[in-house]
């Protein structure tokens, strides 16, 4: 099977067949990061850039390292070095990259819909690793991966997302996936982090975590930008955390084997407790493994790669 | 010179007129509207004479709310392009806000853009000046002066007046002048950082929502502030649910209140957005289907009595990038009239309502002499022709900017022929 699609921009466009392949696609992929010799010859004389207006560590070495793995000819351009300090829009960059004659850009930009714009723009397959408030869609399929290896299935399971849900967009795509996917989707956080109109997601709306949490298979804490106290989206951090901080007592409304996950990077004590991040339940680390494997999947499979 | 357009539907609302006959220009004036009585009165040689027989012959529109970005942004819009699409769109009479660079705050800039668009001529252009100096929300201009050159109406259009204090002045000292003020309702600290109505698109699409509200909250104190020092406010580009039903009550309580909507409002709605398209990126911006309902209902019922464009030019440099960093506004000089036919075609408004809404009452609204076919006033005259199957294409614009979300729908109604003190400026080929 083939993805017949040019650009991942977002999990809303996905049909659960797509979802599909591209976590089997995934998962054939595991194996080649635990090799002595890490590398496939696969997209061999194949260019994949990775375009990012916005600071990413893990993000953006996990597209990196997943190119590499893949003998992909793999170039990180960041806003701070390229000519965007000089002025030049997107569309001129991306018409310039164009030029260059790459393969797939991996774009991660400040502003909801830029990957959009791109995409429209160019002939090259766009991978969008993150917008504005919009989508992080390799982040929900890793962690769709992450729960699949887990348990087995996504259907069925109660996944709890914690935080700001309004300015998530790992939330977003997540929610979008897991509805895809069977699951159920309770999301908890203070009214100022969630859309007046969240539940038109098909999710359950709550505001206290402890609701959220309540026998549920997995637990996904958001990060906390800590800038946004100055928008007044919460009065301070001690309080953010004395309500919404995952802790043991929550741990014990939800399943006894509840997973607990995070997109990274941690505010320790503020969103997850240290003794839960590091303890049995957090599969924090596995999700940043199964990163590299999705995002080679989706490569491979955007530049005609066959399941 | 004599112009004579025979054989029209003649459709005046300020007389109650509405008639098939010939309707004569002599020297820029409106000479004669005679009934079609079947004789054979000849014309003489010095008449230029066109059928319009199947045509609607209409007072000149009006368009009480636009920008010509000139001076300081001639790159999207000068005042001769802008009256150039004006005329092309049916319009003999613009109003154009303040937001330039420098701001029209001052008698010479107020001069300058009168003095442009007689050099132009194709269309009349009536400065709105700004409320406060650089429309900074601080002090009050010299609403008399300003005025004594050329100023109709007063605004801060784009920055609303944040200060309750200084909109009380403004409206108080504007009454005393007897000069409209027009307000832009949104309150900026519910509005900042906002890039579309917010809702269930502004979530799904992570863009930061715009409240009706932000809208609401400002339209309600300038009600009360009208109601309360007696003076008159018109409220600008309505586009919600709650402030028609706002201006309603306070229209049926007595209070001193004109309202107009641009045709995107009735228009479309903000699932338009769905692919991050910058050209629908306005503000106010476009909101939910109730609330374009609640729109159409406010023109029925009269609590919305003008439609104006919100003419708002950006070039390719200022809507070609990510939706976040694109300016706001829809070009719409070339497409309102088009657009806000549909009106009659859906039963919302009969014929005649419509051309009240986009000419006599623009016209009173700003006490400009224009807005009737009346023999004696000026020869501005648009004609219609309601049937015409046509396709907007930004490519023929005669703006100089192209921000058009309405390219390539194809529309019915345009106008085949504008005249403007008894000459024609826009002639359809």
């Amino acid at each position: 099977m083939k993805l017949e699609r040019k650009d991942i921009l977002g999990i809303r466009d996905l049909s659960v067949d797509e979802i599909n392949l591209i976590l089997d696609t995934s998962e054939s992929f595991l194996e080649i990061s635990t090799r002595e010799i890490k590398k496939v010859p696969t997209l061999r004389g194949k260019t994949v850039i990775n375009l990012f207006y916005e600071a990413s560590t893990r993000t953006r070495t996990s597209f990196e390292i997943a190119g590499k793995r893949l003998s992909a000819d793999t170039i990180n351009i960041s806003a701070s070095t390229s000519s965007v300090v000089k002025g030049e829009t997107l569309i001129d960059t991306a018409l310039t990259l164009e030029s260059m004659h790459p393969d797939v850009i991996v774009i991660r930009h400040s502003a909801s819909g830029a990957p959009h714009l791109l995409a429209k723009t160019i002939r090259a397959s766009v991978i969008n690793a993150g917008d504005g408030t919009h989508e992080h869609p390799t982040q929900a399929l890793l962690d769709m991966m992450t729960m699949k290896a887990r348990k087995g299935r996504i259907a069925g399971l109660k996944v709890a997302i914690v935080g700001d849900i309004l300015h998530s967009r790992v939330a977003r795509s997540n929610i979008y996936g897991l509805r895809k996917m069977g699951a159920r989707v309770a999301v908890a956080g203070p009214a100022t982090m969630m859309p007046l109109t969240m539940a038109e997601m098909g999710v359950e709306v709550h505001h206290r975590i402890e609701e959220a949490v309540l026998d549920a298979d997995v637990i996904m804490m958001l990060r906390i930008q800590t800038e946004r106290q100055h928008q007044n989206i919460f009065p301070t951090l001690r309080e953010y955390a004395r309500y919404f901080c995952l802790n043991r007592r929550h741990l014990d409304l939800a399943r006894e084997d509840c997973l607990v996950m995070h997109p990274g990077p941690i505010n320790r004590g503020v969103e997850i407790s240290p003794d839960i991040a590091d303890g049995p339940a957090s599969v924090i680390l596995e999700q940043v493994a199964n990163g590299v494997a999705v995002r080679m999947a989706l490569l491979y499979l955007l530049t005609g790669g066959k399941a | 010179m004599k112009l004579l357009l025979t054989g029209g539907r003649i459709l005046d609302p300020s007389c109650g007129l509405d008639t098939h006959g010939d309707l004569l220009v002599e020297d820029g004036r409106i000479a004669a509207v005679e009934e079609r009585t079947g004789g054979k009165k000849s014309p003489g040689k010095a008449v230029q004479v066109l059928d319009v027989t199947g045509r609607i012959v209409v007072p000149g529109l009006v368009d009480m709310h636009t920008h010509l970005r000139e001076p300081g942004f001639e790159y999207k819009e000068t005042i001769a392009t802008g009256c150039r699409a004006a005329a092309a769109g049916g319009f003999t009479a613009i109003a154009c806000m303040p937001n330039t660079n420098p701001v029209n705050d001052h008698r010479p800039i107020t001069e300058f853009i009168l003095r442009k668009a007689a050099e132009c001529g194709l269309c009349r252009v009536y400065p709105v000046a700004a409320v406060s100096l650089e429309s900074a929300g601080k002090s009050l201009t010299e609403f008399g002066d300003l005025s004594e050159a050329g100023a109709v109406a007063f605004s801060d259009d784009g920055k609303p007046v944040m200060d309750s204090a200084l909109m009380r002045r403004a409206l108080e000292y504007a009454a005393s002048l007897d000069l409209p003020v027009i307000s832009h309702c949104e309150d900026a600290t519910l509005t900042a950082g906002g890039q579309m109505n917010e809702g269930a698109v502004s979530m799904e699409l992570g863009l930061q929502g715009i409240p009706s509200t932000a809208e609401e909250i400002m339209v309600a104190r300038d009600l009360l502030l009208a109601g309360f020092s007696g003076a008159a406010v018109h409220i600008a580009h309505v586009s919600t649910a709650g402030s028609v039903r706002l201006i309603r009550e306070a229209k049926a309580r007595g209070v001193r209140v004109t309202a107009e909507t641009a045709p995107h409002y009735f228009t479309l709605t903000e699932e338009a957005l769905w692919e991050y398209d910058t050209n629908l990126k306005v503000n106010p911006p476009l909101r939910r289907a109730a609330d374009v309902a609640a729109i159409r209902e406010g023109l029925r019922d009269g609590t919305i009595d003008a439609i104006a464009s919100d003419h708002a030019p950006h070039a390719s440099t200022d809507k070609d990038v990510e939706f976040a960093y694109a300016a706001s506004g829809i070009l719409g000089l070339e497409t309102s009239l088009g657009l806000s036919l549909k009106l009659v075609r859906d039963g919302v408004l009969p014929l005649e309502a419509l051309v009240a809404k986009m000419s006599t009452h623009p016209a009173a609204i700003l006490n400009l002499p224009g807005g009737t076919l009346r023999p004696g006033s000026q020869a501005d005259i648009t004609v219609i022709d309601a049937e015409r199957n046509w396709t907007v294409d930004i490519r023929r614009f005669q703006s100089r900017s192209r921000n058009s979300p309405f390219d390539g729908w194809t529309l019915t109604g345009k106008a085949v022929l504008t005249i403007k003190d008894g000459v024609i400026v826009f002639q359809d080929s």
